[in-house]
């Protein structure tokens, strides 16, 4: 029912827009009667459109306090040449459409953006360019709006001054989908945002997180991309977030995950790949989280549990290559890995039930020493380094004696 | 032909050599005798320079011996135990060998001496002790050179081979080239050698020829004599 | 030099061991593509046989055929030959058979199974390049051991006690004083401490290729730079040539030396 209720309104808008804008559409052009984009949305009525066509047009703090559609033919640019917020939108109903909007201008005190959406419901966003901005989107206390289809590539180096490519801000049933952000500080980020989806968005080559959850609950994100970003995907502080096949790759540095859970309960985490993350999931204080069906390929740590995380299930995931499958710095263990596939699983199956006979323990007694002293990495596949591995397979001091898996799969997990 | 001079050599705390001097003339075959561990081969080993001396200086027709031993190249040598690289053929030891030396050699005669024909395509470590001493002779003899040095050369021979060897030492001889030789048997020495060089701890304790030695000692019989000198120093 | 090296090289390649070695490596390549048949997997199982066996066979042989051709060493020491002639080519005669068979025992059943293809190759190629490295450091050393230890059992063990040493021992001293000293910044003596044995170089400069770079700049800034940069692949590289050069002019030293 959720999110039945914008498309309903949507319907309803577009049968209002329809009888009144057929002959209320304003134009603006160079040579046109209205040649800025205020002027036209000035002249506009409610539920007009105002057109604009190519060209460039070098205005900011474009105001919009009226429920209508503002479209671009062929991609006009509007220039806000670096003097803050280029559109702002206050009215519920409002569609923007089909623009290029550059140079925003960054500010310490200021988040200025390219458009931004205040105490708005019902809007759409979508088919946009953003250039050279500081915050691209920015929705505060929005409401039941789409943001799709748009390109955002900032040109961020720093964190400090720069902005995030979507950023919701008490904001509510949302969808975001089909964007591709790039090279902003995160990708897009959620403070207090509930019921939103994200899908099918690629968020590359972010300075900080491809997305960041705080404080926000019952949201999901499926089939998205998160490549390379300085530390990967973070969900903080939230609750009942949904994460399903989505890819989290390359995110390799200092401090750079696939995943990055904090304070994290109730959520579902499923048929996602994780591959080539200095750490894929790094998971502290979360608790009753499912992993289910995910692949793990060629990370330094598949997955890295810290402080305590109680009631979380791994279960038919597959872990293949990784340098380290599973961490802990405790020696606790209330989490149940069952029936995963463990590459570097060595025991066998003579009763054939597709599950091999003697459980499998992902942790090492290397990756504690790492963990402890980060430096000992140095010594990784050694053959002290097996060695003492090897004993403490055999009999575990240091790890969890209760952490394995006591039916591990012989063959790749398959969804 | 050599010349050495205050020769001293130490392994660990044993002192081998003690400073020994010697002139070896041209033409002839000496024998260096002495009891065992007296620094016979210690001393050969010096004039190769195999063994590097503490002390003193060695000449080879005048010139000093230099570390990088290409003046091998003029002497011909016999070692004490012959061991080969036993993956080898006896053919192809010998044709390694004129390789490494250079210069001409002639092999054949002394394959036919020794009846080697059978051996030749046979690795050195299926060989017996014997066959592998023949093979020792023959890389020593089928060079030229003015100097040979025969350490132990008796080892392993059947009566024939010796009669060979002798034969072969006696031809040298005649050439004209200097024959130094070390043995344990007497009457090959008394047989063969035109000049006696005694050691004993490291020292030169008799030089000169048999009749000297049997003056010196007043005994007739070489082993005799032999076992007169090494009793009278114990005494 | 080179006829000294020609005959020791001929010596052992027509040896029994050698074929056991080259058929050895012959068989652990098809059957690690075998059960892998993943290529680049494939090669970080060879890197554990690689930096562990390969200074051990190194060894042995190093020691093996010292003290075995000893009287053909002499029987060198009489011709008008230099010896440090005779003991280099020796050494290079070993090390070379040594290394032709690992890389023909390995690279066959690679190039068998489509190496030029793949994507590996680089990889494969850096693990052929240290495993001869490591076989000219090792061999060297033995040769070294052999050197100053007539005794053949005493040169034995030590030669077998550097390899235990420098693969397993050296290395757990090395854990324990990071764990014991860890509240001290630690990059730089780590830096150095695997600069010390060619095998922990070895294991470092192949695993830069496969899993453990960004792994290792997970640690700290130094190593960032080490590691993250080619600059740690070339002063690998460099540390292997010095670690082999040493104990070959070493050898050069002692054989000058040394009594027969």
């Amino acid at each position: 029912m959720i999110f039945r209720l914008p498309t309903l309104f949507f319907l309803i808008s577009f049968f209002y827009y329809g009888f009144n804008s057929a002959n209320a559409q304003i134009t603006v052009c160079d040579s046109c009667e209205f040649t800025s984009v205020k002027a036209g949305i000035k002249a506009a009525k409610p539920g007009d459109t105002v057109l604009i066509k190519a060209g460039l047009y070098k205005e900011n703090s474009i105001i919009i306090d009226k429920p209508i559609t503002l479209l671009g033919e062929n991609l006009p640019t509007i220039d806000g040449e670096d003097k803050g917020d280029i559109i702002q939108v206050f009215a519920d109903d409002v569609t923007i459409d089909g623009l290029k909007l550059i140079n925003v201008g960054s500010s310490y005190t200021e988040d200025y953006a390219a458009i931004r959406v205040s105490r708005a419901k019902n809007f759409v966003i979508q088919n946009l360019e953003l250039r050279k901005i500081f915050f691209g989107i920015y929705l505060e206390k929005a409401r039941e709006g789409i943001v799709r289809n748009n390109n955002i590539l900032g040109d961020a180096v720093s964190e400090h001054n720069s902005g995030n490519g979507i950023q919701l801000w008490y904001s509510k049933k949302i969808e975001i989908t089909n964007n591709s952000i790039q090279k902003v500080r995160d990708g897009i980020y959620l403070e207090f945002a509930d019921d939103c989806r994200i899908t099918k968005n690629l968020s590359k080559d972010n300075l900080r997180y491809g997305l960041h959850f705080m404080f926000s609950n019952d949201d999901v994100y499926n089939d998205n991309v998160f490549e390379n970003n300085g530390a990967g995907v973070a969900v903080m502080f939230s609750k009942r977030i949904h994460m399903k096949r989505n890819k989290f790759q390359y995110n390799w540095g200092t401090a750079a995950y696939g995943l990055l859970l904090k304070e994290i309960n109730d959520a579902e985490i499923a048929n996602n790949i994780f591959e080539e993350n200095t750490t894929g999931i790094n998971v502290e204080g979360s608790n009753r989280v499912n992993y289910t069906g995910n692949t793990f390929k060629n990370n330094g740590w598949a997955i890295k549990v810290k402080g305590a995380c109680y009631n979380n299930e791994f279960i038919n995931n597959n872990f293949l290559y990784n340098s380290f499958d599973v961490s802990y710095n405790a020696r606790l263990n209330d989490n149940k890995f069952h029936q995963n596939f463990w590459s570097e699983y060595t025991g066998y199956d003579l009763d054939e039930d597709g599950f091999g006979d003697v459980p499998y323990r992902p942790v090492k007694l290397f990756s504690y020493i790492v963990n402890r002293t980060p430096e000992t990495i140095i010594l990784m596949r050694s053959l002290f380094v097996d060695i003492i591995d090897f004993s403490e397979k055999v009999s575990p001091v240091f790890t969890p004696d209760n952490l394995l898996d006591e039916a591990p799969l012989m063959k790749k997990y398959s969804w | 032909m050599v010349k050495i001079e205050n020769i001293h050599k130490k392994f660990g705390k044993n002192e081998v050599l003690k400073g020994v001097d010697l002139e070896i003339p041209k033409n002839g075959i000496f024998a260096i005798l002495g009891p065992n561990g007296s620094g016979k081969t210690t001393l050969i080993k010096s004039i190769l320079g195999m063994v590097v001396p503490d002390k003193g200086k060695i000449f080879i027709d005048g010139k000093q011996t230099h570390a990088n031993g290409l003046y091998r190249k003029n002497i011909d040598y016999l070692p004490q135990i012959a061991n080969f690289p036993s993956n080898l053929g006896v053919k192809e030891l010998i044709k390694m060998i004129q390789d490494l030396r250079g210069g001409s050699a002639n092999s054949d005669h002394l394959i036919e001496l020794f009846q080697l024909e059978p051996f030749l395509d046979k690795k050195l470590s299926n060989l017996s002790g014997g066959t592998k001493q023949k093979v020792n002779l023959v890389l020593t003899f089928m060079f030229d050179s003015q100097l040979v040095i025969l350490d132990e050369p008796t080892t392993g021979l059947d009566p024939i081979a010796l009669l060979h060897l002798k034969e072969l030492l006696r031809k040298e001889k005649e050439k004209g080239k200097t024959v130094l030789v070390t043995s344990h048997i007497m009457s090959f020495v008394e047989e063969v050698s035109d000049e006696i060089v005694f050691i004993l701890e490291g020292k030169i304790y008799f030089k000169g020829n048999l009749s000297q030695l049997r003056e010196k000692t007043g005994e007739q019989d070489f082993e005799r004599a032999i076992a007169h000198l090494l009793k009278k120093n114990h005494a | 030099m080179l006829k000294i090296l020609k005959y020791s090289f001929f010596d052992l390649i027509r040896s029994r061991w050698s074929y056991v070695y080259l058929l050895f490596y012959l068989l652990l390549g098809f059957v690690l593509l075998f059960l892998n048949e993943d290529l680049s997997k494939a090669v970080i199982t060879l890197m554990n046989v690689i930096i562990i066996l390969v200074p051990l066979i190194g060894t042995i042989f190093g020691v093996m055929y010292y003290y075995d051709s000893k009287e053909f060493t002499e029987l060198l020491l009489a011709q008008p030959v230099k010896r440090s002639s005779i003991f280099i080519g020796q050494y290079l005669g070993v090390s070379l058979s040594l290394v032709m068979s690992l890389v023909l025992g390995l690279g066959l059943p690679f190039v068998f199974y489509g190496l030029f293809e793949s994507a590996a190759i680089w990889d494969f190629s850096l693990l052929l390049v240290t495993g001869s490295m490591l076989t000219f450091i090792f061999t060297a050393l033995a040769f070294n051991i052999a050197l100053y230890n007539e005794n053949k059992i005493k040169g034995f063990s030590y030669a077998i006690l550097m390899w235990l040493f420098l693969a397993v021992i050296y290395d757990g001293l090395f854990l324990m004083s990071l764990i014991v000293f860890e509240t001290y910044p630690l990059d730089k003596f780590t830096l150095i401490a695997t600069v010390f044995n060619p095998i922990d170089l070895s294991r470092i400069l192949i695993l830069l290729k496969l899993d453990i770079a960004a792994l290792l700049g997970y640690t700290g800034a130094i190593f960032q730079k080490f590691f993250g940069t080619n600059v740690g692949l070339f002063l690998a590289l460099g540390s292997l040539m010095i670690w082999i050069l040493l104990p070959v002019l070493n050898i050069y030293r002692k054989a000058k030396k040394k009594d027969f």
